[in-house]
């Protein structure tokens, strides 16, 4: 379960979101809000990386724990953005072995099976440059989730990708996500939709599609 | 160490040393040098350098080639980068303007000597028409007016100019000013010259006054390039502290008091210039005037210019090469009677062992300044900064060497410092830190925060995302950081002399102490080896990399 509880974030004198939640494992919260609005700043205070100038109040909590005090690499969240942001001087392969955590048993065997389930078994060398956007998409999403995260949060991952492939990607990454309590960031009616979820703006008010 | 500590200790290794230098200049200029018995404070030291006949000629000279070279310098710059704004020589600019800028200021100085001299190849290319059977009565190097150090210095600036420039157009939208007002009817170089420069001027302003600075102060291009009766003030300054009699040190120090009141006051006159031009270059910008009709002559003339000082650094670098293996080469002939190695050989004992010293000096100082400047941006970033160049950084680019190196040697003489390399490498330092942080800050500042960000969802802490994401993905501005430190090193001249005490000989100064001579074969190996030595660092910096992430295509 991934609460917010009494969130109030604001930049300056402008207050931009203040966000009361509790997303249970499984469910996709969809936040919507026109472009500029806050949207990734609110994720961005959920991971703990909120740049200077802006001020949080609030908890947010993951299955019982305050992560108010935690750095983001302790907080165990995933986070896609619209661009896949595979590090491109490692091979497929390494990025995956890049969300391992230091001495998780049989590295090689999880990484051969979360290409295999993007697809992509025989690409583990390969640079991710020469991947399509979809591979690349799947390559992250599938990093994000070998990391073990107890959360998942989406940044408008699908944006930059055409109608099919972007059905295709929203499937594939709901379903990989399913035990997982999810924020997905985003404008676009369909994805909130194809979520499934209960859909908001930055106030906690229910946003009809 | 905390954040706040590594950005003070960064702010110390470059400040430190300047004001510490110039304090042991200011005090032995009144007369204060206990270590050689003077305690007493006094004005005799700044009358004896008034009493000096060379004085009004000597400040003359070095305010007119300081000011003239940088003038021309910019010009150049200005017209050529005008000339091939996204055209397509463009990147062929981008492309040459590196090796050029990796030439040391002596091994140019030496190369353009040895076009420029009565026996030189221009005199030899001048021969069949002008009918010289023996090398003509031509003063055209250390002449009285100073006009080949003018040239060698406008040679040598252009191609840092150019890279400063090119490197700024991206981020005051120089395309599009162009092309709108290219669409709006200018030719390409009054519409330049109307819509970018003015948007231009402010992103290069220091380091314009860097190059003021270093024309005003420069050593071992004007000993090469040079007059010598009297010479540019920096060179007397030299002369003086490195002269057997050692109460000169005192009259040094006053001069260099003098000198460093000079350059301030001509920086401070060049920005007044700039503020007073402004007002009437806007109303010629504003005018109207199109200047189609000039256009192609004027970028004619660009190219041309730009083409000839290239020129004239890849002749002279040519010259030096042929010289280092040419057996018999008598005037008139254009090329060697023939061909050999016995200068290399006769000198590989020495140079063996000049160049391991330039090389553990360099590599030391560019190990130690890539550790610093990371550091300190990093500390920046933990303090939510961005990483910065502050005063800190040019101070030392911008008060000249010759102002308080002389101080820094002084006070590690009354220390009881042994000169020597350590102490050589640490006075590199302060000149290869700020250009490895100016090369660096551009590439850090724009890695993809989001990375980061990813790397910390997955898990990784500060240290791994470092290590892990950011270095391996800035390597080719590693890379170039460190040739460009490793070039600045290898480049010290001043700072070498005077604080190994003439006893750390490197390829530079060997370099300048046999342009005195007149071996063109011995000068010939000296200057091409301390040519190469930074080519290979450029050369390394541009195919390691490649070869390390040949199968990856996005970093």
């Amino acid at each position: 379960m991934l609460e917010l509880d009494d969130l109030n974030l604001s930049l300056g004198q402008t207050a931009l979101a203040r966000l009361n939640l509790a997303i249970p494992k499984g469910q996709v919260l969809t936040l919507m809000a026109p472009s500029g609005a806050g949207k990734s700043s609110v994720l961005a205070a959920i991971l703990g990386v909120l740049g200077p100038g802006f001020h949080l109040s609030g908890r947010v909590r993951l299955n019982g724990r305050d992560l108010s005090a935690l750095p983001p690499e302790g907080r165990r969240i995933g986070l896609l953005f619209q661009d896949d942001l595979l590090f491109p001087h490692l091979s497929v392969g390494q990025n995956l072995g890049f969300g391992l955590p230091k001495g998780a048993s049989d590295r090689q065997g999880r990484i051969a099976r979360a290409l295999e389930q993007a697809g992509l078994s025989d690409m583990a060398g390969r640079d991710p440059a020469t991947l399509s956007g979809g591979e690349r998409a799947r390559v992250a999403l599938m990093r994000a989730l070998l990391a073990a995260p107890e959360a998942l949060l989406l940044d408008e991952p699908f944006s930059r990708l055409d109608a099919g492939l972007r059905r295709q990607i929203r499937a594939f990454t709901f379903e990989r996500a399913r035990d997982l309590p999810v924020i997905l960031v985003t404008h676009d009616a369909d994805d909130a939709r194809a979520a499934g979820g209960p859909v908001m703006n930055l106030w906690g008010e229910n946003v009809a599609l | 160490m905390g954040a706040r500590a590594v950005s003070a200790l960064v702010a110390a290794v470059l400040l430190l040393p300047v004001g510490a230098g110039l304090l042991g200049v200011i005090l032995p200029a009144m007369g204060y040098l206990p270590a050689l018995g003077h305690e007493g404070l006094t004005l005799a030291p700044l009358q004896a350098v008034f009493d000096w006949p060379g004085l009004w000629p000597s400040l003359w000279l070095s305010v007119k080639v300081g000011v003239l070279s940088t003038l021309l310098a910019l010009m150049a710059t200005f017209a050529i980068t005008a000339a091939v704004q996204d055209s397509a020589l463009h990147h062929r600019v981008l492309r040459l303007t590196a090796p050029l800028l990796a030439i040391p200021h002596a091994a140019a100085a030496l190369g353009l000597a040895f076009l420029l001299t009565p026996s030189g190849w221009v005199a030899r290319a001048l021969a069949p028409l002008a009918g010289f059977d023996r090398p003509p009565d031509w003063l055209s190097v250390n002449d009285p007016g100073g006009w080949a150090l003018i040239a060698g210095l406008v040679a040598k600036e252009v191609p840092f100019l150019l890279l400063m420039t090119l490197a700024a157009l991206p981020q005051i939208g120089a395309t599009q000013r162009l092309t709108t007002a290219r669409a709006l009817g200018y030719g390409r170089m009054t519409g330049w010259f109307k819509a970018v420069l003015p948007a231009l001027h402010a992103r290069i302003r220091l380091p314009v006054l860097a190059v003021l600075a270093y024309g005003l102060s420069v050593v071992d291009m004007a000993l090469i390039l040079g007059p010598s009766l009297p010479p540019t003030m920096a060179v007397q300054i030299t002369l003086w502290m490195n002269a057997p009699d050692l109460s000169l040190r005192l009259e040094a120090s006053a001069l260099a008091v003098l000198h460093l009141g000079v350059v301030a006051g001509v920086l401070a006159l060049w920005v007044g210039a700039e503020g007073a031009l402004a007002r009437p270059l806007r109303a010629w910008a504003a005018g109207g005037g199109r200047g189609r009709g000039a256009d192609g002559a004027l970028r004619g003339i660009a190219l041309g210019a730009g083409a000839a000082l290239a020129g004239a650094l890849v002749l002279g670098a040519l010259a030096l090469a042929l010289w280092s293996v040419a057996r018999a080469w008598r005037f008139p002939a254009l090329l060697p009677q023939g061909y050999g190695t016995a200068t290399w050989a006769a000198q590989a004992p020495r140079l063996f062992d000049a160049a391991l010293t330039t090389l553990a000096i360099a590599l030391g100082v560019t190990a130690l300044a890539l550790a610093l400047a990371l550091a300190a941006f990093q500390a920046a970033e933990r303090r939510g900064l961005p990483a910065r160049l502050g005063a800190a950084v040019w101070l030392p680019l911008l008060v000249p060497q010759v102002a308080f190196v002389p101080g820094l040697a002084t006070l590690s003489l009354i220390a009881g410092l042994e000169p020597g390399m350590g102490i050589v490498a640490l006075g590199h330092l302060v000149f290869v830190l700020p250009y490895v942080m100016l090369v660096l800050a551009g590439p850090w500042n724009g890695w993809d925060r989001r990375a980061g960000l990813s790397g910390a969802a997955l898990g990784a802490g500060p240290m791994r995302i470092f290590w892990a994401l950011r270095l391996p993905m800035l390597s080719r501005a590693l890379a170039a950081a460190a040739a460009v430190g490793f070039a600045t090193s290898v480049a010290q001249y001043l700072p070498t002399l005077m604080l190994g005490a003439g006893r750390v000989v490197t390829l530079t100064t060997e370099a300048v102490a046999l342009a005195s001579g007149m071996n063109r074969r011995v000068i010939g190996v000296w200057a091409l080896a301390q040519m190469v030595a930074p080519w290979v660092a450029f050369a390394l910096a541009l195919t390691v990399p490649g070869l390390i992430w040949r199968n990856r295509r996005g970093v």
